[in-house]
């Protein structure tokens, strides 16, 4: 691969830093805190300028500034239209042209596809049926992630009494169906893991720990983390499965279903590499696949692996990402024993991938789970396992939407790190987060103050718990069991015979 | 973190006109913070400013009276201060400037920011860095 020097495309850049240089006051707060070098100071002229190329649209600068001089803006310079030839296809074949190289972004999908979220519409109770006002009335959001029983038997003990003789698989308790997803320690740094874990702790959900094993700092967490087993088995050791309130196996993410991962090297410091069980300064490759997975048969023998090794006490998650027969693997998945099914949509996040595969593979998490969900049910399996859906889950209005189309819980990752700051400027690959979130620079990283970060998460999780419990009030329904697959309070808007079938959804008059 | 927005606070707080533009577009001399922040390595930022010692060496070392102590907080009378620097020299932080004042030199220090509840710069902190507590 050659490097061309040319930097002609260097003036055709995203963003525009507009600077009310009258307003400027030279304190350099900007200067100081942009470390991708797009605010100066030319001390000869005694002015703070502009790099425009080196800009990321983070805002950093913007949200600090302390007489509101600046405005990032999208480069106001424009191609000829051509509708085929849009900027962003011409700027990335400029970019290949230079580097040669794969183009590489992070967060999820950001093409317009039709987000079925935004097309769905949610049932209210009027006049014969009431409603419920959940601020007079008890409203239950606690969830149990795990497997159920087909049905509950009891018998009768010496003294009496009645006692259930049904065992019942380990369970998940979530105060909230809202879980946070898996982020890998070494994606972001351990502050940010340490607001998550303390955010679950207080609010009674749980955190993952993606495939960064655990921090021992993190431990007394245990009881609130769930901890990733994937492709590169990073971190895993006994210690590790056996802190732990779940085990999730994880085959694919939304982001990037089919590939591996790749922290590089120079990212792998002591602590990472304490916690990641490799040497320092050595690049961690998750494979692609699992290399001991290649049938549902072999994914049964390390679900039962991972039980074995706790003792049968902790559910085992599997992991997958929205694919065209997602169904079908859930059914398999199910069947070799899991717990739950995490199905990851195509606009799920993530702290590097290859654009192409980001904006081009995967399916909607609304279709995906509404196909999952009517496959279970029609073979009898629906009870086996707890589905929980992730990527793109914005509000808390897409988390009762997705809930209704059949899933359990959510995952949220991409709206967690916004809670703490991320403006989604798509870098987080570079490792130089403004924001102090995907960054392990210890200049970077201490932007992101674990108290303040771990307060706006709860914020988060409770503002969104009392808008769902609003939700279910209006409905009229007062436990999340009886909103879950319960489609017949939704309707579609605008979409075809064909997507509505799909969705096992009305049109909204329907 | 390293921002360095203290510094700014401090300056608009001890500005004549306490608005950020005119403290430091129109105002002459400009007034200097009162606080520094100190960089390390590893990212090691520390925003420093007076640590209203018990026993100042800073007032031991004035030789006219210009620092006192005032219920507790150092204080500069700047119309005593005859800009010799022992107490900038005595200092064991470094957190006494000099300053310029209306063309002669004195030497100035954090007040804490009298008639406020809490001090301009950990008030302005965005990543609560700077606490106000007694100690």
């Amino acid at each position: 691969m050659v490097m061309s020097s040319s930097l002609w495309t260097d003036n055709f850049h995203d963003f525009y830093v507009d600077r009310e240089q009258e307003r400027c006051i030279q304190c350099l707060v900007c200067v100081r805190q942009c470390p991708y070098e797009a605010n100066v100071y030319r001390e000869a002229a005694g002015v703070v300028d502009s790099v425009h190329k080196n800009c990321t649209g983070c805002h950093r600068c913007e949200s600090l500034c302390p007489t509101r001089c600046i405005t990032i803006r999208t480069n106001p310079s424009e191609f000829r239209p051509h509708a085929n030839w849009q900027p962003r296809e011409i700027k990335n074949i400029y970019k290949q042209a230079r580097t040669g190289g794969v183009l590489l972004t992070s967060t999820g999908c950001e093409l317009p596809y039709p987000n079925y979220f935004d097309r769905i519409l949610i049932d209210a109770c009027q006049v014969t049926n009431p409603s419920i006002d959940p601020l007079r009335e008890p409203m239950e959001l606690r969830t149990y992630i795990g497997r159920k029983p087909e049905k509950l038997e009891f018998e009768r003990t010496e003294t009496g009494e009645v006692r259930l003789k049904t065992e019942i698989a380990p369970q998940l308790k979530c105060e909230v169906p809202i879980l946070f997803s898996a982020m890998s320690y070494g994606a972001v740094n351990l502050n940010f893991c340490e607001a998550l874990a303390m955010t679950a702790k207080e609010v009674g959900t749980y955190w993952n720990t993606g495939e960064g094993g655990l921090h021992r700092k993190l431990y007394p967490y245990g009881d609130h983390t769930i901890v990733q087993c994937a492709s590169g088995r990073f971190g895993v050791s006994k210690t590790y499965l056996g802190t732990s309130a779940a085990i999730e196996i994880k085959i694919g993410q939304g982001a990037k279903p089919g590939i591996g991962g790749h922290l590089p090297g120079e990212k792998v410091n002591r602590d990472i590499s304490e916690t990641r069980m490799i040497p320092v300064g050595s690049d961690a490759i998750s494979p692609a696949p699992h290399h001991d997975i290649y049938s549902i048969e072999d994914l049964r023998q390390l679900i039962f692996a991972l039980k074995e090794a706790t003792d049968y006490e902790k559910p085992v998650f599997v992991k997958i990402a929205a694919v065209h027969n997602s169904a079908a693997i859930a059914s398999g998945i199910a069947r070799a024993g899991a717990d739950a099914i995490v199905i990851d949509g195509f606009r799920g996040g993530t702290g590097a991938t290859p654009l192409m595969i980001r904006d081009n593979v995967g399916i909607p998490i609304e279709l995906a789970i509404a196909a999952v969900d009517d496959l279970l049910r029609a073979q009898g399996i629906r009870n086996e396992v707890s589905l929980i859906a992730a990527g793109g889950i914005r509000n808390s209005a897409d988390v009762v939407k997705i809930i209704a189309l059949g899933a359990d819980a959510v995952y949220i990752g991409t709206a967690a790190k916004i809670a703490v700051g991320c403006t989604v400027c798509q870098r987080c690959y570079t490792g130089k987060c403004p924001w102090g979130i995907t960054t392990n620079d210890p200049r970077l990283a201490k932007r992101l103050n674990v108290e303040i970060a771990a307060e706006q998460l709860t914020n988060l999780i409770h503002g969104w718990a009392h808008e769902i419990k609003e939700m279910m009030g209006l409905m009229g329904i007062n436990a999340i069991e009886s909103l879950r697959g319960n489609r017949e309070r939704l309707r579609g808007v605008g979409l075809t015979d064909r997507e509505l079938n799909i969705l096992g959804i009305k049109h909204a008059g329907e | 973190m390293g921002c360095g927005l203290c510094l700014v606070a401090c300056v608009v707080e001890h500005s004549k006109t306490k608005d950020i533009l005119m403290a430091y577009k129109q105002e002459t001399p400009r007034p200097t913070p009162r606080n520094v922040v100190e960089e390390g390595e590893e990212g090691a930022c520390f925003s420093l400013q007076c640590r209203h010692c018990q026993e100042p060496d800073c007032v031991d070392a004035c030789v006219n009276g210009a620092l006192y102590i005032d219920n507790g907080v150092i204080k500069v009378n700047k119309d005593h201060c005859v800009a010799c620097w022992m107490c900038v020299m005595a200092c064991p932080y470094g957190c006494i400037y000099r300053e310029e004042r209306e063309g002669s030199w004195n030497s100035n220090k954090c007040d804490l920011c009298p008639g406020r509840d809490v001090p301009a710069c950990v008030e302005i902190c965005p990543n609560r860095a700077l606490v106000y507590e007694e100690r």
